[in-house]
């Protein structure tokens, strides 16, 4: 969507920019691909975050990849200072060519900080003046344009690699030392890093833009090595450019690439490349001192959801109505965090509005084991729709949980279609009890996920009905309710308390409903910790002994 | 200077991108060339949030090579452990706020609760530090991570910076009465 609209306002002469994240790319991949095809007569900014180390991702797929299937050429600054002035030259690249350019971060260069200095504050007045002229194109890109498009595109491809040669962004550093590396982004701090302090060191070439490779500069260090390093975080994508290139020129230098599966797995951090010169270099780079072994175990932690949360209500409750060998589907979000102990629901994930859809294909040739699957409100409108289009056209049996909190919590809080706010005003929320209706879905339940009594209850009705069938689960995200709370003036903290009376020791608080506030002690105690509960009280009808009180 | 680097962790909701930032300016204001990186990912629904601050011309990434940390501050007992074990050099120094949000596999029942006991015997294997702090009069449990800051500043943990650099830093971030509070905090526990 995001993608299409940008295109959409470079169409009428604007730069226009577009962000998304590593997987992110994969939903606008169909749009995206085309976009190097088309003249974008204001220009465009693709700004992707690949995750080597996948540290908040599914994978660490490297999106270099899309770069060169769709001839779109790659910008990749190494720290925040380079963000900036390549995004700049990244805008200035994509106005020139009237095509897309991707400016390529990675985890840790998006989340690092530091002191940048920017350029004077120049503002820019835009006029309203959609410029849209079919003649600018062909944008219908039936047979007959391709060829000569795809022509355009690779052109581009050689302007783009001589305008960032000319611009003398490409870096060499060092003493003429017969060993060099080639690297691009982050890497190259990693290695400054591993290399700090050394007598002898290698060469280090640093391309601001790996696609397209810069032949020029690449051959030139080939030439003046007799040894080059091919330090590539993810996959191999530089390793075969610069081999095909030492081939083909007849150059002598030896290049040396990844060597194991581990050279393609995670994020090449200091360490990570120290070891891997040690192994290229031994009597260059010594080996690191050994790693410590830690001392005393420290139990994981995994995220949780939060005290208060309504998913955990819903889930507490849902587990109770499931028949025994339920099969049961989560999505992205929040509620993702469900599979986990000691809740186990939502036991198979894979992206944005999945769910239904892999729900209905696990009802396929089964007759014996129900499917239930889980999706977030902000999901529901994003990708969850053509799923839930797909179980009624084709008669799917299965029952979907729509988990509705009003936000989307889990990236921090964005507001969604039903949100009534969009990021710069207010909007109509659009229901989704309505869309549902609209979209023909007969068999419908609802209620707040605190209802603890209700709630098992409308799943069994939802679960008998012999066609697809959904039950909104409600209830406002806490974390984002308890924040606006407490900014008003006179809130008070309030937190539920046990009453060690009546307290059993039953631990359905403490390890069923296992809302964090609770705390067990050695003795196996059970008490509330004031730092963490909200004083919800959600918990309050899940104790057997009414032990919980407020 | 030579390199200086401070690893902080602590439970997403404690307060360690705050804490980072207040640091990571401080340290500019001091004069320091300085960077540092947050890792967040899930952590903001009660996981591990971890942020790295480098100080010193010649570091070159935001990220602390294992086991090189010369300052680890923890907000929570487990992450202080943890965080010590993870990323602080023998003989480097911990300075941790000493409460427990119990994980996961603690509060199943699965495995023991860390205790100060735990900490300090693995601390002084290595000759490291401990300083543990507790500041039971704070009202507002978020406010711990300021509690920990002004030990920090007191013991001058962080070579260079001083108490005007700090205050300078939250004046920076904070303001009305959450930057009075904090500055309270800050010089009452300094």
């Amino acid at each position: 969507m995001a993608t299409e609209v940008a295109l959409g306002a470079s169409l009428n002469g604007y730069l226009s920019t577009v962000f998304f994240k590593s997987v992110g790319l994969n939903v606008a991949a169909d749009a995206f691909v085309q976009l190097s095809l088309l003249n974008l007569i204001g220009g465009m900014v693709v700004v992707l975050g690949d995750d080597p180390g996948a540290n908040s991702s599914q994978n660490e797929q490297d999106n270099r990849h899309y770069a060169a299937m769709s001839y779109t050429p790659l910008l990749e600054p190494a720290n925040p200072a380079e963000v900036y002035a390549y995004y700049k030259e990244a805008a200035a690249l994509a106005r020139s060519l009237c095509r897309p350019v991707i400016l390529r971060l990675t985890t840790h260069v998006c989340h690092a900080k530091e002191k940048v200095a920017f350029a004077g504050w120049e503002p820019q007045t835009f006029e309203n003046n959609p410029r849209f002229d079919a003649a600018n194109g062909p944008y219908i890109p039936l047979t007959a344009a391709v060829f000569p498009k795809k022509r355009t595109a690779l052109e581009n491809l050689r302007k783009a690699e001589r305008w960032v040669d000319e611009r003398g962004l490409h870096t060499v550093t060092g003493h003429g030392s017969p060993r060099g590396v080639i690297l691009s982004g982050m890497v190259a701090l990693s290695v400054a890093d591993a290399l700090e302090g050394l007598p002898d060191r290698p060469d280090v070439l640093k391309l601001a833009m790996p696609y397209p490779m810069p032949s020029r500069v690449i051959a030139d260090f080939l030439q003046s090595h007799a040894e080059v390093k091919v330090l590539e975080e993810l996959d191999d994508t530089l390793e075969k450019d610069i081999k095909a290139l030492a081939y083909d020129r007849g150059l002598a230098a030896r290049v040396i690439g990844k060597a194991d599966d581990e050279d393609w797995v995670g994020e090449y951090t200091a360490d990570k490349v120290r070891d891997i010169l040690h192994r290229t270099w031994p009597d260059m780079v010594p080996a690191r001192k050994a790693a410590v072994e830690p001392l005393a175990p420290v139990p994981a932690r995994p995220a949780q959801m939060c005290p208060g949360c309504g998913h955990r209500s819903a889930f507490h409750a849902i587990k109770k109505a499931l028949p025994e060998g339920t099969i049961t589907v989560a999505d992205i979000g929040c509620h993702t965090l469900g599979f986990m102990e000691p809740y186990r629901m939502g036991e198979v994930l894979l992206c944005m509005g999945a769910s239904t859809s892999m729900g209905a294909g696990l009802t396929l040739l089964n007759d014996t084991r129900k499917v239930v699957a889980f999706l977030g409100d902000s999901t529901f409108y994003h990708a969850g729709l053509p799923g839930i289009v797909n179980a009624l056209f084709n008669r799917h049996n299965l029952t979907l949980v729509l988990m509705e909190n009003g936000t989307t919590a889990m990236t921090g809080h964005q507001d969604h279609a039903g949100s009534g706010r969009n990021f710069n005003e207010p909007t109509d929320a659009i229901p989704v009890r309505q869309l549902l209706e609209g979209l023909g879905v007969r068999h419908i339940f609802e209620t707040d996920t605190y209802k603890q009594a209700e709630l098992p209850d409308l799943m069994r009705q939802a679960l008998d009905v012999d066609a697809f069938s959904v039950v909104i689960a409600r209830h406002p995200c806490m974390l984002l309710f308890t924040r606006n709370q407490r900014r008003k003036s006179g809130y008070v903290d309030r937190h539920v308390t046990i009453d060690q009376d009546l307290c059993t020791r039953a631990h359905v608080c403490v390890q069923d409903f296992a809302c964090p506030s609770f705390t067990l002690a050695a003795d196996g105690s059970v008490t509330v910790n004031p730092e963490l509960c909200i004083g919800d009280g959600s918990c309050m009808q899940t104790c057997p002994s009414k032990a919980i009180i407020r | 200077m030579n390199i200086f680097n401070i690893y902080l962790s602590g439970v997403g909701g404690q307060g360690i991108g705050l804490l980072s930032e207040i640091i990571l300016r401080a340290a500019d204001h001091a004069g320091h060339a300085a960077k540092a990186v947050d890792t967040h990912g899930l952590a903001q629904r009660g996981g591990i949030v971890v942020s790295q601050i480098r100080l010193g011309a010649s570091a070159h990434s935001p990220l602390i090579p294992a086991g090189e940390a010369d300052l680890a501050i923890g907000l929570e007992r487990h992450e202080a452990l943890r965080a010590m074990q993870t990323a602080l050099r023998d003989g480097g120094t911990l300075a941790y706020y000493d409460t427990v949000l119990q994980p996961l596999p603690v509060r199943l029942g699965t495995a023991a609760e860390v205790s100060a006991e735990d900490v300090a015997r693995a601390a002084a294997t290595r000759s490291i530090t401990v300083h543990a702090v507790t500041r039971p009069d704070i009202e507002d449990p978020r406010m711990q991570n300021v509690a920990v800051l002004a030990a920090v500043n007191r013991l001058g943990l962080i070579p260079g910076v001083e108490g005007e650099h700090y205050e300078r830093a939250m004046d920076d971030l904070l303001k009305g009465a959450a930057l009075e509070a904090n500055l309270g905090l800050f010089r009452a526990a300094g």
